[in-house]
């Protein structure tokens, strides 16, 4: 907290020192950037970074909100869009690239990204469509004395997990050792995408919106979500990333499969409970159904250029861009993200990510109709974790609601 | 009037005390809990740690601590979005019941058939869920170049609070008798002279509450504000909750619970300042039947 | 009233609500006939951070080319509204064709989208309503028989619960039916049943939503009711006391029909405002026991990246269509009053 507050202020007194030296910094000429973007530490970070470029023929503005997915497309259709840039992710690039609103990168990055490394770039079709600057995921977080008390090894696949938690709860040490984000929304859609991930297998059809999971991988991965539950409190129903931590930290929790972006105020310098922060092993999130890769999605964010506007201001703005995420920032604020930047020295919070990536961990499908059925999976599987709907009955609701769902978007027939 | 007897005297201070306290309890536990961190106030362990703070303790090395407050006000300008939300309510008041009056008078004296369906289409309307509004505004905003700034948030929320204050002003301004006005007209008022020296001054309780609740709606909406402003505009609701969690960040609950105490303790502070005003601006109209 | 002045008094509100809620809804009532174009899709490398694979994606050239022909989209008359997100009228029918005795039908209509939202919305709808009114009324007259001085502060405490942002006061209450939380953790010691849960069963998830409503619900017919109450003639009053009518006489024969008007007015409004139920369900975490026709909007617009217009257009018709079938009692009523009045 006071580090970051520290580099807030020391930002805030060279944002008034005047624009015009730092201006030069970044070596824009003119014009003019806009900057829409979700609102979290590491984007404000970045956003901040692209301020400094403000000066006599720049000017510079940031609009950080939790709405961006919402306004982003209506933003960047009208011309000249309201926005230059958008700052996005696996998931959030999909409407943009389905609306044409984004330019190819790559004679800028000729001119002006020599700072880039080859795997921030976002290439579709061989064209650069944006630019990755740090990596998420969903990994496990376990509690070393509580693991070891029960005298069992620290968990490498799902079915680890559940003979661990077993032995936690049959020798009393813990009632509920486990937690998952198991909310229905967003949170259970992505603890089903996770896991089905680690068999290896394909959501759809190759080269179509078909889906492919009624299965007997999916079949395993409802049954695994649901043999987790018998280990979690039971309002499990009710729990998303948030609470998952705060129960954590409460010392409640021996193993969950928390994000990414939580590790730091798990275990850093201000986590509000040492003994549990100095206990806390984050690993490589586990395998699953025997197979060799970690059972989660990987995210990146990253940002895009608008189409529909000058190309003055686009240069501006991918300028603006390479100096926030120039290599100097990653050195200043190592714990915020787990960068991609070149020279990115990963700190002790973001082992988990890195260990999850190593861990042949799949992206989070970039699918156009991936979103569908996330919410599919989301609406349909409560009912199975309560035990209203057999495994087969849930797969068979998930195929039709997003087969409806998908008609109407225009990707099935 | 005269005295009521004991025990229904009893019998409604309990109701109301029992009442009052289901009422205000959560706020005043909000208040006691955002001088604690969040470890405290949202206790996984048990609720007594909210109330003796054993982690604010280890935390802060204090029983009590403005952490939430300074983050809220320091660290991230909440006192901007307060400027936004005064602008926002005040206007949004005034303009509503502006309008309101006036239609809302019209409707209750015409006899004619059409202002009842006006007041039928105004319900339906309503029933027109907002995100559903909002989400539709976006693209001719954006192309009118009027996307972002407080007017048009302004004449949004008037709008979507219009069919509301037209049907409650139109309720009250019916419990006004009619000769009220249409003596004076007798005496050579026009409709309008006859609304303002007549009307206007008996109709302040109807006003006073239609205004309340414009005034919350301004103050409480978020799909309106949260989706129409720019970040520099935007108002409290989304900025407190942007101090919430995400999928991705765990976010400072305790900076939105801090802001939520420092948003409503002036206007109860306003409130016993200027009661006296309030309620007998809820009283005077009583009207001399 | 003259037809020229009623037009001049109503202008500002009429216009006002034509532009930024009338031609909203035209639209948004065209958009649910229609669904989107075919996606014209094709295979491409895509390469990021984690490696390369090959991926579908949307040919975004020809796809628009089809867009720009047609900007509405394919027209799918009233497909939408019979999908199975909606009303779902071939499910049903395979339902009713098939099934094992009322108690299956009832299980696997519930089990459908919209259904499941209508459940809870109307259960809600029909217990908050009248019960927060209710509550309503009797606060405005306890407080109505307060001396002066405390009038002001307990008019402001009894309009906290609605004062209050949803957004953190749905999240203190939360926090205080959690079974750690004030209220959970006493009512477990209370019944003495550690495994009471308020957050777990759906049963008391819906109790838990439906008191919160009327918490929430109440303070609005509360202060509609006190403003009435001012507003009741004294001397009518006055001259029932002198013909000796009990203080429940006065209540129901006096008070009670001049607050009618008012009393109409709150139930329409709050009927329609609990048939949009939203902020509880998100605040309370809820959405594996119940939804609401408001939450399934919520999620089409909302939920992810691939926003469904379309679908969030049909429910928000649906939501209107429902909304004029639950007042329409309440409608002719009024309609009555009206041809009293005008006559």
């Amino acid at each position: 907290m006071k580090h970051l507050l520290g580099a807030s202020v020391s930002l805030a007194v060279l944002t008034l020192l005047g624009g015009t030296a730092l201006a030069a910094d970044c070596g824009i000429a003119s014009g003019s950037v806009r900057i829409l973007s979700n609102d979290f530490d590491v984007l404000k970070v970045v956003a901040d970074g692209a301020k400094e470029c403000a000066g006599d023929k720049v000017t510079v503005t940031a609009n950080l909100t939790t709405q961006h997915k919402d306004l982003q497309v209506p933003a960047l259709t009208i011309n000249p869009a309201e926005y230059t840039v958008a700052m996005v992710a696996n998931n959030s690039i999909a409407p943009l690239l389905n609306g044409d609103l984004i330019r190819p990168l790559d004679d800028l990055i000729a001119k002006y990204g020599q700072d880039l490394q080859p795997n921030q770039l976002i290439k579709v079709d061989g064209k650069t469509v944006a630019i990755a600057f740090d990596a998420n995921s969903q990994h496990l977080f376990y509690r070393k004395d509580i693991l070891d008390k029960a005298g069992v090894q620290p968990p490498k696949s799902y079915e680890d997990v559940l003979a661990a938690a077993k032995t936690i709860k049959d020798k009393g040490i813990l009632d509920y050792p486990l937690a998952a984000a198991d909310k229905p929304g967003w949170d259970l859609g992505a603890e089903f995408v996770n896991l089905y991930l680690g068999t290896g297998a394909d959501f759809f059809e190759p080269g179509s919106a078909k889906l492919a999971i009624n299965n007997e991988n999916g079949l395993k991965t409802l049954q695994m979500m649901k043999d987790l539950t018998q280990y979690m409190p039971p309002d499990y129903l009710t729990y998303d990333a948030n609470e998952m931590k705060a129960t954590y930290l409460a010392g409640k929790v021996a193993m969950m499969d928390g994000w990414g972006s939580y590790a730091g105020s798990v275990i850093g310098p201000d986590s509000p409970s040492k003994d549990i922060a100095a206990e806390t092993v984050l690993a490589a999130a586990p395998t699953f159904n025997g197979g060799s890769i970690a059972a989660a999605s990987l995210w990146w964010d990253g940002f895009s250029i608008a189409k529909n506007i000058s190309d003055e201001d686009a240069t501006a703005s991918f300028q603006a861009m390479m100096h926030a995420i120039r290599p100097e920032v990653a050195t200043q604020h190592p714990d915020v993200a787990p960068w991609l930047i070149k020279g990115f020295k990963p700190g002790p919070a973001a082992v988990g990510v890195i260990a999850t990536a190593n861990g042949n961990a799949k992206p989070y499908p970039m699918l156009p109709y991936m979103g569908l059925l996330h919410t599919a999976l989301s609406n349909e599987i409560g009912d199975f974790l309560k035990g209203s709907k057999d495994a087969q009955k849930t797969l068979d609701d998930i195929g039709a609601a997003y087969a409806a769902a998908a008609k109407e978007g225009g990707f099935l027939n | 009037m005269q005295k009521r007897p004991l025990p229904l005297s009893i019998l409604a201070s309990v109701f109301i005390i029992v009442w009052l306290i289901a009422a205000a309890f959560p706020f005043l536990w909000t208040v006691w809990g955002s001088f604690k961190v969040e470890a405290d106030f949202f206790s996984r362990l048990s609720w007594w740690n909210a109330i003796t703070g054993p982690a604010t303790q280890q935390q802060t090395g204090a029983s009590f601590t403005g952490a939430g407050y300074y983050g809220a006000w320091v660290t991230n300008n909440f006192w901007r979005s307060v400027i936004n939300t005064v602008l926002v309510t005040v206007f949004v008041t005034i303009i509503s019941l502006t309008f309101g009056t006036l239609g809302g008078y019209a409707l209750a004296r015409s006899g004619q058939r059409y202002s009842f369906w006006i007041l039928i289409i105004a319900l339906i309307f309503r029933a027109m869920p907002h995100i559903t509004l909002v989400s539709g505004y976006l693209l001719p905003f954006f192309q009118l170049n009027i996307w972002g700034y407080l007017p048009t948030a302004i004449i949004v929320l008037v709008a979507i609070n219009q069919p509301f204050t037209l049907w409650m002003l139109h309720s009250f301004f019916l419990s006004i008798p009619k000769d009220l006005d249409e003596s004076a007209m007798v005496d050579g008022c026009t409709r309008f002279e006859a609304f303002r020296r007549v009307v206007i001054p008996v109709m302040w309780p109807g006003v006073i509450t239609t205004g309340l609740f414009s005034f919350l709606l301004g103050y409480n909406d978020f799909a309106v504000t949260a989706m129409l402003l720019s970040q520099d505009n935007q108002t409290m609701i989304p900025k407190i909750q942007s101090f919430m969690s995400s999928i991705y960040q765990s976010g400072n609950v305790m900076y939105a619970v801090a802001a939520v105490v420092s948003a409503t303790v002036p206007l109860f502070i306003l409130v016993l300042f200027f009661q006296r005003q309030i309620v007998s601006g809820l009283t005077a109209g009583a009207v001399k039947g | 009233m003259k037809h020229r002045t009623f037009f001049w008094f109503i202008l500002p509100s009429a216009l006002a609500m034509l532009l930024f809620i009338a031609l909203p809804i035209v639209s948004v009532a065209i958009q649910s006939l229609y669904i989107e174009h075919e996606k014209v899709m094709v295979t491409v490398e895509s390469c990021g951070p984690f490696g390369c694979s090959k991926d579908t994606h949307v040919d975004a050239e020809k796809t628009l080319a089809l867009q720009r022909a047609e900007p509405l989209g394919r027209f799918n008359g009233l497909g939408t509204y019979l999908n199975r997100s909606h009303l779902a009228v071939g499910e049903i029918g395979a339902i009713l064709a098939s099934n094992s005795g009322p108690a299956d039908i009832v299980a696997r209509i519930y089990a459908l989208p919209l259904y499941r939202a209508l459940a809870f919305t109307l259960a809600y709808c029909i217990l908050v309503t009248p019960l927060a009114m209710i509550l309503g009324f009797f606060i405005a007259l306890g407080i109505n028989g307060l001396p002066h001085l405390v009038k002001g502060p307990a008019i402001f405490l009894s309009l906290l619960p609605m004062i209050i942002t949803p957004l953190v006061g749905a999240l203190i209450i939360y926090w205080m039916i959690d079974s750690n939380g004030i209220i959970g953790a006493n009512l477990q010691a209370l019944f003495h049943d550690p495994n009471l849960y308020l957050k777990a069963s759906p049963v008391l998830t819906w109790v838990v939503l439906i008191v919160y409503g009327i918490w929430t619900n109440a303070p609005f017919s509360f202060v509609v009711f006190y403003a009435g109450l001012q507003m009741v003639p004294h001397d009518t009053l006055e001259s029932a006391m002198v013909d000796g009518a009990s203080r429940w006489e006065r209540i129901h024969f006096v008070v009670i029909p001049s607050l009618a008007p008012l009393a109409t007015f709150v139930a329409l409004v709050q009927l329609m405002d609990n048939f949009r139920v939203f902020e509880p369900i998100v605040g309370f975490n809820a959405s594996a026991n119940a939804s609401s026709l408001s939450s399934a909007i919520f999620d089409d617009l909302h939920g992810q990246n691939a926003q469904l217009f379309g679908s969030a257009a049909a429910t928000s018709m649906l939501t209107i269509i429902g909304v004029v079938i639950l007042l329409t009692p309440v409608l002719i009523r009024t309609w009555r009053e009206f041809s009293r009045k005008g006559a």
